[in-house]
Protein backbone atom coordinates (compact mmCIF):
# COMPACT_ATOMS: atom_id res chain seq x y z
CA UNK A 1 0.00 0.00 0.00
CA UNK A 2 2.75 2.36 1.01
CA UNK A 3 4.80 1.88 -2.16
CA UNK A 4 1.90 3.09 -4.29
CA UNK A 5 1.08 6.09 -2.13
CA UNK A 6 1.94 9.59 -3.25
CA UNK A 7 2.51 10.53 0.36
CA UNK A 8 2.77 8.27 3.35
CA UNK A 9 3.84 8.99 6.90
CA UNK A 10 4.16 6.82 9.96
CA UNK A 11 4.35 8.10 13.50
CA UNK A 12 5.67 11.57 12.60
CA UNK A 13 6.73 13.48 15.68
CA UNK A 14 8.03 17.01 16.01
CA UNK A 15 8.56 19.26 19.01
CA UNK A 16 9.83 22.80 19.25
CA UNK A 17 11.40 22.93 22.70
CA UNK A 18 8.82 21.64 25.18
CA UNK A 19 5.99 22.25 22.76
CA UNK A 20 4.88 19.05 21.05
CA UNK A 21 3.52 20.02 17.64
CA UNK A 22 3.14 16.62 15.99
CA UNK A 23 2.45 13.66 18.22
CA UNK A 24 2.65 10.52 16.08
CA UNK A 25 0.98 11.43 12.80
CA UNK A 26 0.07 8.73 10.26
CA UNK A 27 -0.95 9.65 6.72
CA UNK A 28 -1.59 7.86 3.48
CA UNK A 29 -2.45 9.73 0.30
CA UNK A 30 -3.29 7.96 -2.96
CA UNK A 31 -1.81 9.41 -6.18
CA UNK A 32 -4.01 11.74 -8.17
CA UNK A 33 -6.24 12.67 -5.25
CA UNK A 34 -6.79 15.70 -3.08
CA UNK A 35 -6.05 15.04 0.56
CA UNK A 36 -7.03 17.74 3.00
CA UNK A 37 -5.54 18.22 6.41
CA UNK A 38 -8.07 20.19 8.36
CA UNK A 39 -7.44 21.82 11.68
CA UNK A 40 -7.47 25.02 13.72
CA UNK A 41 -4.49 27.37 13.94
CA UNK A 42 -1.68 25.68 15.82
CA UNK A 43 -3.00 22.17 15.25
CA UNK A 44 0.17 21.18 13.36
CA UNK A 45 -0.86 21.62 9.72
CA UNK A 46 2.00 23.82 8.58
CA UNK A 47 4.55 21.76 10.52
CA UNK A 48 3.31 18.68 8.66
CA UNK A 49 3.79 20.43 5.31
CA UNK A 50 7.28 21.59 6.33
CA UNK A 51 8.25 18.05 7.31
CA UNK A 52 6.88 16.49 4.13
CA UNK A 53 8.47 19.17 1.91
CA UNK A 54 11.93 18.66 3.52
CA UNK A 55 12.06 22.12 5.10
CA UNK A 56 12.49 20.65 8.57
CA UNK A 57 13.35 17.19 9.84
CA UNK A 58 11.20 15.02 12.08
CA UNK A 59 12.13 14.04 15.64
CA UNK A 60 10.62 10.61 15.05
CA UNK A 61 8.72 8.54 12.53
CA UNK A 62 9.24 8.38 8.80
CA UNK A 63 7.65 9.74 5.66
CA UNK A 64 7.85 9.08 1.94
CA UNK A 65 6.79 11.51 -0.75
CA UNK A 66 6.58 10.50 -4.43
CA UNK A 67 8.32 7.27 -3.54
CA UNK A 68 11.29 8.84 -1.75
CA UNK A 69 12.16 9.02 1.91
CA UNK A 70 12.14 12.65 3.09
CA UNK A 71 14.98 12.08 5.56
CA UNK A 72 17.40 10.09 3.39
CA UNK A 73 16.55 11.30 -0.13
CA UNK A 74 15.50 14.92 0.33
CA UNK A 75 16.81 15.95 -3.09
CA UNK A 76 14.71 13.34 -4.87
CA UNK A 77 11.67 14.53 -2.90
CA UNK A 78 12.42 18.17 -3.81
CA UNK A 79 12.68 17.22 -7.47
CA UNK A 80 9.11 15.83 -7.40
CA UNK A 81 7.21 18.36 -5.31
CA UNK A 82 5.93 21.90 -5.44
CA UNK A 83 5.04 23.96 -2.40
CA UNK A 84 2.73 26.93 -2.20
CA UNK A 85 1.69 28.26 1.11
CA UNK A 86 1.91 30.74 3.87
CA UNK A 87 5.67 30.43 4.07
CA UNK A 88 6.43 29.83 0.41
CA UNK A 89 6.22 32.94 -1.67
CA UNK A 90 7.17 35.19 -4.51
CA UNK A 91 10.08 37.58 -5.02
CA UNK A 92 8.54 40.97 -4.36
CA UNK A 93 11.16 43.01 -6.21
CA UNK A 94 10.73 41.03 -9.42
CA UNK A 95 7.78 41.27 -11.80
CA UNK A 96 5.33 38.41 -12.22
CA UNK A 97 6.95 37.33 -15.48
CA UNK A 98 10.45 37.57 -13.96
CA UNK A 99 9.37 35.42 -11.02
CA UNK A 100 8.16 32.74 -13.40
CA UNK A 101 11.28 33.03 -15.56
CA UNK A 102 13.39 32.63 -12.41
CA UNK A 103 11.61 29.34 -11.75
CA UNK A 104 12.01 28.26 -15.38
CA UNK A 105 15.77 28.97 -15.15
CA UNK A 106 16.08 27.08 -11.87
CA UNK A 107 14.34 24.10 -13.46
CA UNK A 108 16.81 24.36 -16.34
CA UNK A 109 14.16 24.66 -18.99
CA UNK A 110 15.64 25.76 -22.28
CA UNK A 111 15.21 29.36 -23.38
CA UNK A 112 12.31 28.64 -25.76
CA UNK A 113 10.68 26.08 -23.47
CA UNK A 114 10.95 28.46 -20.56
CA UNK A 115 9.42 31.33 -22.49
CA UNK A 116 6.49 29.17 -23.58
CA UNK A 117 5.90 27.84 -20.10
CA UNK A 118 5.95 31.35 -18.61
CA UNK A 119 3.52 32.67 -21.23
CA UNK A 120 1.18 29.68 -20.75
CA UNK A 121 1.12 30.05 -16.98
CA UNK A 122 0.61 33.82 -17.11
CA UNK A 123 -2.32 33.23 -19.40
CA UNK A 124 -3.76 30.33 -17.42
CA UNK A 125 -3.60 32.25 -14.14
CA UNK A 126 -4.95 35.44 -15.66
CA UNK A 127 -1.75 37.37 -14.99
CA UNK A 128 -0.76 38.37 -18.52
CA UNK A 129 -1.84 41.95 -18.00
CA UNK A 130 0.10 42.31 -14.75
CA UNK A 131 3.11 40.34 -15.98
CA UNK A 132 5.36 43.40 -16.18
CA UNK A 133 4.49 44.83 -12.76
CA UNK A 134 6.48 44.06 -9.59
CA UNK A 135 4.89 41.33 -7.45
CA UNK A 136 4.85 43.76 -4.50
CA UNK A 137 2.03 45.66 -6.24
CA UNK A 138 -0.16 42.56 -6.65
CA UNK A 139 -3.41 42.00 -4.75
CA UNK A 140 -3.70 39.03 -2.39
CA UNK A 141 -5.49 36.90 -4.96
CA UNK A 142 -2.95 37.72 -7.68
CA UNK A 143 -0.05 36.88 -5.39
CA UNK A 144 -1.51 33.48 -4.58
CA UNK A 145 -2.08 32.81 -8.25
CA UNK A 146 1.49 33.83 -9.08
CA UNK A 147 2.73 31.74 -6.17
CA UNK A 148 0.91 28.67 -7.46
CA UNK A 149 1.97 29.37 -11.05
CA UNK A 150 5.62 29.43 -9.86
CA UNK A 151 5.08 26.08 -8.17
CA UNK A 152 3.76 24.62 -11.44
CA UNK A 153 6.70 25.69 -13.61
CA UNK A 154 8.55 22.48 -12.74
CA UNK A 155 5.49 20.26 -13.36
CA UNK A 156 5.57 18.69 -9.89
CA UNK A 157 3.77 15.39 -9.30
CA UNK A 158 2.89 16.23 -5.71
CA UNK A 159 1.80 19.71 -4.71
CA UNK A 160 1.52 20.99 -1.18
CA UNK A 161 -0.94 23.82 -0.74
CA UNK A 162 -0.67 25.27 2.73
CA UNK A 163 -3.82 27.29 3.41
CA UNK A 164 -3.96 28.50 -0.20
CA UNK A 165 -7.08 30.61 0.28
CA UNK A 166 -6.59 32.07 3.75
CA UNK A 167 -7.26 35.79 3.52
CA UNK A 168 -8.71 35.66 0.00
CA UNK A 169 -12.07 37.15 -0.96
CA UNK A 170 -14.81 34.66 -1.95
CA UNK A 171 -14.32 35.18 -5.67
CA UNK A 172 -10.54 34.60 -5.58
CA UNK A 173 -11.18 31.57 -3.38
CA UNK A 174 -13.50 30.03 -5.95
CA UNK A 175 -10.95 30.76 -8.67
CA UNK A 176 -8.30 28.94 -6.64
CA UNK A 177 -10.62 25.97 -6.15
CA UNK A 178 -11.18 25.76 -9.89
CA UNK A 179 -7.44 25.66 -10.47
CA UNK A 180 -7.02 22.89 -7.91
CA UNK A 181 -9.72 20.83 -9.63
CA UNK A 182 -7.97 21.27 -12.99
CA UNK A 183 -4.66 20.14 -11.51
CA UNK A 184 -6.21 17.00 -10.07
CA UNK A 185 -7.80 16.28 -13.44
CA UNK A 186 -4.25 16.27 -14.84
CA UNK A 187 -3.24 13.57 -12.37
CA UNK A 188 -1.38 15.67 -9.80
CA UNK A 189 -1.62 14.71 -6.14
CA UNK A 190 -2.60 17.59 -3.88
CA UNK A 191 -1.95 17.84 -0.18
CA UNK A 192 -4.09 20.70 1.02
CA UNK A 193 -4.20 22.19 4.47
CA UNK A 194 -7.04 24.44 5.40
CA UNK A 195 -8.95 25.78 8.33
CA UNK A 196 -12.07 26.14 6.18
CA UNK A 197 -14.40 23.18 6.39
CA UNK A 198 -16.17 24.30 3.26
CA UNK A 199 -12.93 24.18 1.31
CA UNK A 200 -12.13 20.62 2.40
CA UNK A 201 -15.71 19.62 1.62
CA UNK A 202 -15.50 21.17 -1.87
CA UNK A 203 -12.14 19.83 -2.94
CA UNK A 204 -10.92 16.87 -0.96
CA UNK A 205 -11.29 13.20 -1.77
CA UNK A 206 -10.25 12.41 1.76
CA UNK A 207 -10.13 14.62 4.80
CA UNK A 208 -8.07 14.21 7.94
CA UNK A 209 -8.91 16.19 11.04
CA UNK A 210 -5.84 17.17 13.02
CA UNK A 211 -5.95 18.42 16.59
CA UNK A 212 -2.97 19.01 18.88
CA UNK A 213 -0.68 17.14 16.47
CA UNK A 214 -2.81 14.00 16.25
CA UNK A 215 -5.29 12.77 13.68
CA UNK A 216 -8.70 12.63 15.31
CA UNK A 217 -10.63 11.39 12.28
CA UNK A 218 -10.05 10.51 8.66
CA UNK A 219 -12.32 9.63 5.76
CA UNK A 220 -14.36 11.10 2.94
CA UNK A 221 -16.51 14.12 3.76
CA UNK A 222 -19.59 11.88 3.71
CA UNK A 223 -17.99 9.35 6.06
CA UNK A 224 -17.03 12.03 8.50
CA UNK A 225 -20.48 13.60 8.47
CA UNK A 226 -22.05 10.22 9.16
CA UNK A 227 -20.02 9.95 12.32
CA UNK A 228 -21.86 12.86 13.85
CA UNK A 229 -25.56 12.92 14.71
CA UNK A 230 -27.38 16.19 14.14
CA UNK A 231 -29.39 15.78 10.92
CA UNK A 232 -32.91 17.09 11.34
CA UNK A 233 -35.92 18.69 9.66
CA UNK A 234 -37.13 22.02 10.96
CA UNK A 235 -40.91 22.58 10.67
CA UNK A 236 -42.55 25.95 11.25
CA UNK A 237 -46.29 26.18 11.97
CA UNK A 238 -48.79 29.00 11.48
CA UNK A 239 -50.27 28.74 15.01
CA UNK A 240 -49.88 27.07 18.41
CA UNK A 241 -52.63 24.42 17.91
CA UNK A 242 -50.93 23.10 14.76
CA UNK A 243 -47.63 22.96 16.62
CA UNK A 244 -49.31 21.16 19.49
CA UNK A 245 -50.99 18.62 17.18
CA UNK A 246 -47.80 17.91 15.26
CA UNK A 247 -45.71 17.58 18.41
CA UNK A 248 -48.22 15.09 19.84
CA UNK A 249 -48.28 13.10 16.65
CA UNK A 250 -44.57 13.00 15.77
CA UNK A 251 -43.40 12.08 19.24
CA UNK A 252 -39.59 12.46 19.53
CA UNK A 253 -39.17 16.12 18.70
CA UNK A 254 -37.63 19.25 20.09
CA UNK A 255 -40.11 22.11 20.50
CA UNK A 256 -39.57 25.79 20.18
CA UNK A 257 -42.88 27.33 21.31
CA UNK A 258 -41.86 30.94 20.70
CA UNK A 259 -40.87 30.30 17.09
CA UNK A 260 -43.74 27.85 16.59
CA UNK A 261 -41.14 25.38 15.33
CA UNK A 262 -40.36 21.70 15.72
CA UNK A 263 -37.04 19.94 15.21
CA UNK A 264 -37.62 16.43 13.92
CA UNK A 265 -34.59 14.07 13.75
CA UNK A 266 -34.13 12.88 10.18
CA UNK A 267 -31.42 11.73 7.79
CA UNK A 268 -32.77 14.25 5.28
CA UNK A 269 -33.50 11.63 2.57
CA UNK A 270 -36.37 12.19 0.12
CA UNK A 271 -38.20 9.10 1.41
CA UNK A 272 -38.05 10.33 5.02
CA UNK A 273 -39.31 13.75 3.95
CA UNK A 274 -42.13 12.28 1.91
CA UNK A 275 -43.21 10.09 4.85
CA UNK A 276 -43.13 13.06 7.17
CA UNK A 277 -45.16 15.31 4.86
CA UNK A 278 -47.70 12.56 4.13
CA UNK A 279 -48.15 12.00 7.82
CA UNK A 280 -48.77 15.71 8.45
CA UNK A 281 -51.14 15.93 5.47
CA UNK A 282 -53.11 12.89 6.70
CA UNK A 283 -53.66 14.66 10.04
CA UNK A 284 -54.51 17.91 8.17
CA UNK A 285 -51.83 19.80 10.06
CA UNK A 286 -50.86 23.04 8.33
CA UNK A 287 -47.10 23.66 7.91
CA UNK A 288 -45.75 27.07 6.91
CA UNK A 289 -42.15 26.25 6.28
CA UNK A 290 -39.82 23.29 6.09
CA UNK A 291 -36.05 23.17 6.04
CA UNK A 292 -33.62 20.24 6.01
CA UNK A 293 -30.39 20.31 8.02
CA UNK A 294 -27.75 17.69 7.27
CA UNK A 295 -24.73 17.69 9.59
CA UNK A 296 -21.91 19.66 8.01
CA UNK A 297 -18.20 19.41 8.65
CA UNK A 298 -18.58 22.15 11.25
CA UNK A 299 -20.60 19.73 13.38
CA UNK A 300 -17.97 17.05 12.80
CA UNK A 301 -15.14 19.37 13.61
CA UNK A 302 -16.65 20.71 16.80
CA UNK A 303 -17.79 17.26 17.92
CA UNK A 304 -14.39 15.67 17.38
CA UNK A 305 -12.03 18.38 18.49
CA UNK A 306 -13.94 19.46 21.58
CA UNK A 307 -14.07 22.99 22.84
CA UNK A 308 -13.02 25.37 20.08
CA UNK A 309 -11.95 27.95 22.67
CA UNK A 310 -9.07 25.70 23.76
CA UNK A 311 -7.77 25.82 20.21
CA UNK A 312 -7.51 29.54 20.18
CA UNK A 313 -5.46 29.52 23.37
CA UNK A 314 -3.17 26.86 21.95
CA UNK A 315 -2.57 28.64 18.68
CA UNK B 1 5.00 6.11 -8.19
CA UNK B 2 8.36 5.41 -9.70
CA UNK B 3 11.04 4.57 -7.19
CA UNK B 4 13.77 4.08 -9.78
CA UNK B 5 16.80 5.98 -8.57
CA UNK B 6 18.06 8.08 -11.43
CA UNK B 7 21.07 10.14 -10.52
CA UNK B 8 19.95 13.66 -9.63
CA UNK B 9 22.25 16.24 -11.12
CA UNK B 10 23.05 19.63 -9.71
CA UNK B 11 24.01 22.66 -11.76
CA UNK B 12 25.77 25.02 -9.35
CA UNK B 13 27.18 27.31 -12.05
CA UNK B 14 23.92 27.63 -13.95
CA UNK B 15 21.94 28.16 -10.74
CA UNK B 16 24.49 30.73 -9.51
CA UNK B 17 24.15 32.63 -12.78
CA UNK B 18 20.36 32.60 -12.36
CA UNK B 19 20.63 33.86 -8.79
CA UNK B 20 23.15 36.52 -9.87
CA UNK B 21 20.62 37.82 -12.41
CA UNK B 22 18.06 37.90 -9.61
CA UNK B 23 20.37 39.90 -7.33
CA UNK B 24 21.38 42.33 -10.07
CA UNK B 25 17.70 42.97 -10.79
CA UNK B 26 17.16 43.64 -7.08
CA UNK B 27 19.92 46.26 -7.19
CA UNK B 28 18.34 47.92 -10.21
CA UNK B 29 14.90 47.94 -8.56
CA UNK B 30 16.27 49.25 -5.30
CA UNK B 31 18.90 51.78 -6.41
CA UNK B 32 18.74 53.93 -3.27
CA UNK B 33 20.81 51.35 -1.41
CA UNK B 34 23.56 51.39 -4.06
CA UNK B 35 23.56 55.19 -4.06
CA UNK B 36 23.77 55.32 -0.26
CA UNK B 37 26.58 52.79 -0.17
CA UNK B 38 28.73 54.67 -2.69
CA UNK B 39 27.80 58.00 -1.09
CA UNK B 40 29.26 57.16 2.30
CA UNK B 41 32.92 56.75 1.25
CA UNK B 42 32.61 59.86 -0.94
CA UNK B 43 31.39 61.92 2.02
CA UNK B 44 34.29 60.60 4.11
CA UNK B 45 36.71 61.37 1.30
CA UNK B 46 35.52 64.99 1.02
CA UNK B 47 35.49 65.34 4.81
CA UNK B 48 39.02 64.06 5.24
CA UNK B 49 40.51 65.90 2.29
CA UNK B 50 38.83 69.30 2.73
CA UNK B 51 38.01 69.50 6.47
CA UNK B 52 40.89 67.60 8.09
CA UNK B 53 43.25 67.43 5.13
CA UNK B 54 45.24 70.61 5.75
CA UNK B 55 45.99 69.84 9.40
CA UNK B 56 46.45 66.09 8.94
CA UNK B 57 48.72 66.62 5.95
CA UNK B 58 50.94 68.95 7.99
CA UNK B 59 51.21 66.20 10.60
CA UNK B 60 52.55 63.72 8.07
CA UNK B 61 55.76 65.72 7.87
CA UNK B 62 58.10 65.99 4.93
CA UNK B 63 58.79 68.96 2.67
CA UNK B 64 55.56 68.84 0.61
CA UNK B 65 53.30 68.25 3.63
CA UNK B 66 49.74 69.52 3.20
CA UNK B 67 46.26 68.77 1.86
CA UNK B 68 47.56 67.26 -1.38
CA UNK B 69 49.83 64.83 0.42
CA UNK B 70 47.05 63.81 2.79
CA UNK B 71 44.71 63.13 -0.15
CA UNK B 72 47.27 60.64 -1.39
CA UNK B 73 47.64 59.17 2.07
CA UNK B 74 43.94 58.76 2.82
CA UNK B 75 42.70 57.62 -0.63
CA UNK B 76 43.64 53.93 -0.19
CA UNK B 77 41.73 53.89 3.12
CA UNK B 78 38.70 55.46 1.45
CA UNK B 79 38.95 52.91 -1.35
CA UNK B 80 38.91 50.15 1.25
CA UNK B 81 36.00 51.84 2.98
CA UNK B 82 34.10 51.57 -0.32
CA UNK B 83 34.40 47.81 0.02
CA UNK B 84 33.30 47.74 3.66
CA UNK B 85 30.31 49.94 2.79
CA UNK B 86 29.37 47.54 -0.02
CA UNK B 87 29.51 44.53 2.26
CA UNK B 88 27.34 46.34 4.78
CA UNK B 89 24.80 46.44 1.95
CA UNK B 90 25.44 42.73 1.33
CA UNK B 91 24.62 41.88 4.95
CA UNK B 92 21.45 43.99 4.77
CA UNK B 93 20.22 42.48 1.51
CA UNK B 94 21.02 38.93 2.68
CA UNK B 95 19.08 39.53 5.91
CA UNK B 96 16.17 41.01 3.94
CA UNK B 97 16.26 38.10 1.54
CA UNK B 98 16.27 35.47 4.29
CA UNK B 99 13.11 37.02 5.71
CA UNK B 100 11.38 36.60 2.33
CA UNK B 101 9.19 33.60 1.68
CA UNK B 102 10.88 33.00 -1.65
CA UNK B 103 13.95 31.65 0.16
CA UNK B 104 11.72 28.97 1.74
CA UNK B 105 10.59 28.16 -1.79
CA UNK B 106 14.22 27.77 -2.93
CA UNK B 107 14.78 25.38 -0.02
CA UNK B 108 12.01 23.09 -1.21
CA UNK B 109 13.39 23.05 -4.76
CA UNK B 110 15.95 20.74 -6.27
CA UNK B 111 18.63 23.36 -6.92
CA UNK B 112 22.25 23.84 -5.93
CA UNK B 113 21.60 25.47 -2.57
CA UNK B 114 24.85 27.40 -2.45
CA UNK B 115 23.71 29.33 -5.53
CA UNK B 116 21.42 31.44 -3.33
CA UNK B 117 24.58 32.65 -1.55
CA UNK B 118 26.90 32.81 -4.55
CA UNK B 119 24.30 34.98 -6.30
CA UNK B 120 24.67 37.48 -3.47
CA UNK B 121 28.47 37.20 -3.43
CA UNK B 122 28.97 37.80 -7.15
CA UNK B 123 26.25 40.47 -7.19
CA UNK B 124 28.02 42.33 -4.38
CA UNK B 125 31.33 42.06 -6.20
CA UNK B 126 29.81 43.64 -9.28
CA UNK B 127 28.38 46.37 -7.08
CA UNK B 128 31.75 46.86 -5.36
CA UNK B 129 33.53 47.22 -8.73
CA UNK B 130 31.11 49.95 -9.82
CA UNK B 131 31.39 51.75 -6.47
CA UNK B 132 35.18 51.50 -6.56
CA UNK B 133 35.28 53.05 -10.03
CA UNK B 134 33.09 55.94 -8.86
CA UNK B 135 35.01 56.54 -5.61
CA UNK B 136 38.43 56.35 -7.30
CA UNK B 137 37.11 58.77 -9.92
CA UNK B 138 36.05 61.28 -7.25
CA UNK B 139 39.35 60.78 -5.43
CA UNK B 140 41.24 61.67 -8.61
CA UNK B 141 39.09 64.80 -8.93
CA UNK B 142 39.90 65.98 -5.41
CA UNK B 143 43.64 65.60 -5.76
CA UNK B 144 44.56 61.93 -5.46
CA UNK B 145 47.66 61.52 -7.60
CA UNK B 146 48.68 57.84 -7.71
CA UNK B 147 51.98 56.95 -9.36
CA UNK B 148 50.77 53.51 -10.47
CA UNK B 149 51.23 52.37 -14.05
CA UNK B 150 48.94 50.00 -15.94
CA UNK B 151 50.50 46.93 -14.33
CA UNK B 152 50.10 48.30 -10.81
CA UNK B 153 46.51 49.33 -11.51
CA UNK B 154 45.70 45.82 -12.73
CA UNK B 155 47.37 44.33 -9.68
CA UNK B 156 45.49 46.76 -7.43
CA UNK B 157 42.17 45.86 -9.08
CA UNK B 158 42.84 42.16 -8.64
CA UNK B 159 43.86 42.74 -5.05
CA UNK B 160 40.70 44.75 -4.34
CA UNK B 161 38.59 41.96 -5.83
CA UNK B 162 40.26 39.43 -3.55
CA UNK B 163 39.62 41.64 -0.51
CA UNK B 164 35.99 42.14 -1.61
CA UNK B 165 35.49 38.42 -2.16
CA UNK B 166 36.73 37.63 1.35
CA UNK B 167 34.73 40.35 3.12
CA UNK B 168 31.56 39.61 1.14
CA UNK B 169 31.55 35.99 2.31
CA UNK B 170 31.90 37.25 5.86
CA UNK B 171 29.01 39.67 5.25
CA UNK B 172 26.81 36.88 3.84
CA UNK B 173 27.31 35.02 7.12
CA UNK B 174 26.63 38.18 9.17
CA UNK B 175 23.46 38.82 7.17
CA UNK B 176 22.23 35.31 7.88
CA UNK B 177 23.07 35.36 11.56
CA UNK B 178 21.08 38.61 11.97
CA UNK B 179 17.54 38.21 13.19
CA UNK B 180 16.53 41.57 11.70
CA UNK B 181 17.59 44.02 9.04
CA UNK B 182 18.65 46.50 11.76
CA UNK B 183 21.04 43.95 13.25
CA UNK B 184 22.34 43.18 9.78
CA UNK B 185 23.23 46.83 9.20
CA UNK B 186 24.95 47.08 12.59
CA UNK B 187 26.93 43.84 12.64
CA UNK B 188 29.44 44.85 9.92
CA UNK B 189 30.01 48.25 11.62
CA UNK B 190 33.31 47.12 13.23
CA UNK B 191 34.57 46.36 9.72
CA UNK B 192 33.71 49.89 8.66
CA UNK B 193 35.56 51.28 11.68
CA UNK B 194 38.64 49.04 11.48
CA UNK B 195 40.46 51.15 8.85
CA UNK B 196 40.37 54.03 11.38
CA UNK B 197 42.11 51.86 13.96
CA UNK B 198 44.87 50.99 11.53
CA UNK B 199 47.14 52.82 9.16
CA UNK B 200 44.21 54.07 7.06
CA UNK B 201 43.92 57.66 8.26
CA UNK B 202 47.06 58.21 10.28
CA UNK B 203 50.42 56.44 10.51
CA UNK B 204 50.41 53.82 13.29
CA UNK B 205 53.62 55.18 14.83
CA UNK B 206 51.71 58.30 15.86
CA UNK B 207 49.40 56.21 18.10
CA UNK B 208 49.74 55.30 21.81
CA UNK B 209 51.39 51.95 22.52
CA UNK B 210 48.33 49.69 23.06
CA UNK B 211 46.38 51.04 20.10
CA UNK B 212 49.51 50.99 17.98
CA UNK B 213 50.02 47.30 18.74
CA UNK B 214 46.40 46.57 17.71
CA UNK B 215 46.66 48.79 14.61
CA UNK B 216 49.77 47.03 13.39
CA UNK B 217 48.41 43.53 13.79
CA UNK B 218 44.84 43.92 12.58
CA UNK B 219 44.09 42.69 9.04
CA UNK B 220 43.23 46.07 7.54
CA UNK B 221 46.68 47.55 8.06
CA UNK B 222 48.54 45.14 5.74
CA UNK B 223 45.62 45.41 3.29
CA UNK B 224 45.84 49.22 3.24
CA UNK B 225 49.65 49.16 3.10
CA UNK B 226 49.57 46.74 0.14
CA UNK B 227 47.08 48.93 -1.70
CA UNK B 228 49.07 52.06 -0.84
CA UNK B 229 52.23 50.38 -2.05
CA UNK B 230 50.64 49.40 -5.37
CA UNK B 231 49.07 52.78 -6.04
CA UNK B 232 51.71 55.12 -4.63
CA UNK B 233 54.78 53.14 -5.62
CA UNK B 234 55.95 52.50 -2.04
CA UNK B 235 57.64 49.39 -0.73
CA UNK B 236 55.10 46.65 0.10
CA UNK B 237 57.35 44.06 1.68
CA UNK B 238 55.64 41.33 3.69
CA UNK B 239 52.37 43.24 3.74
CA UNK B 240 51.15 41.63 0.50
CA UNK B 241 51.52 38.11 1.90
CA UNK B 242 50.00 39.12 5.22
CA UNK B 243 47.06 40.74 3.42
CA UNK B 244 46.47 37.76 1.13
CA UNK B 245 46.77 35.41 4.11
CA UNK B 246 44.15 37.39 6.02
CA UNK B 247 41.88 37.38 2.95
CA UNK B 248 42.22 33.61 2.58
CA UNK B 249 41.34 33.09 6.26
CA UNK B 250 38.40 35.52 6.14
CA UNK B 251 37.06 34.09 2.86
CA UNK B 252 37.27 30.48 4.01
CA UNK B 253 35.82 31.26 7.44
CA UNK B 254 33.03 33.36 5.93
CA UNK B 255 32.22 30.71 3.34
CA UNK B 256 32.09 27.82 5.82
CA UNK B 257 30.10 29.86 8.32
CA UNK B 258 27.65 31.02 5.63
CA UNK B 259 27.14 27.51 4.34
CA UNK B 260 26.56 26.16 7.82
CA UNK B 261 24.05 28.92 8.56
CA UNK B 262 22.18 28.37 5.30
CA UNK B 263 21.89 24.63 5.88
CA UNK B 264 20.69 24.93 9.45
CA UNK B 265 17.13 23.95 10.22
CA UNK B 266 14.61 26.24 8.59
CA UNK B 267 12.88 28.29 11.25
CA UNK B 268 10.73 30.69 9.26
Amino acid sequence: MTTHSAISATGLRKSFGDHVVLDGLDLDVAPGTVFSLLGANGAGKTTTVKLLSTLISADGGSARVAGHDVATEPDAVRASIGVTGQFSAVDNLLTGAENLRLMADLHHLGRADGRHRVADLLDRFDLTEAAGKPASTYSGGMRRRLDLAMTLVGSPRVIFLDEPTTGLDPRSRRGMWQIVRELVAEGVTIFLTTQYLEEADELADRIALIDHGRLVAEGTAAELKRRVPGGHVLLRFPDAPSLEAAARDLGQVTRDNDALALRVPSDGSVRALRDLLTRLADRAIEVDELSVHTPDLDDVFLALTGNPKDEKVAS
Amino acid sequence: MSTATQPLRFYPLRDSATMLRRNLKHMLRYPSMTVMLVGMPIVFLLLFVYVFGGTMGAGLGGESAGRAQYANYVAPAIILMTITATIQGTAISVAMDMAEGVIARFRTMHIARVSVLTGHVIGSMVQALISLAVVIGVALLVGFRPSAGVGEWLAATGFLLIVTFALVWLAVALGQVSKSVETASNLPMPLVLLPFLGSGFAPTDSMPAGLRWFAEYQPFTPIIETLRGLLMGQAIGANAWLALGWCAVIALGGYLWSKKLFNREFSG
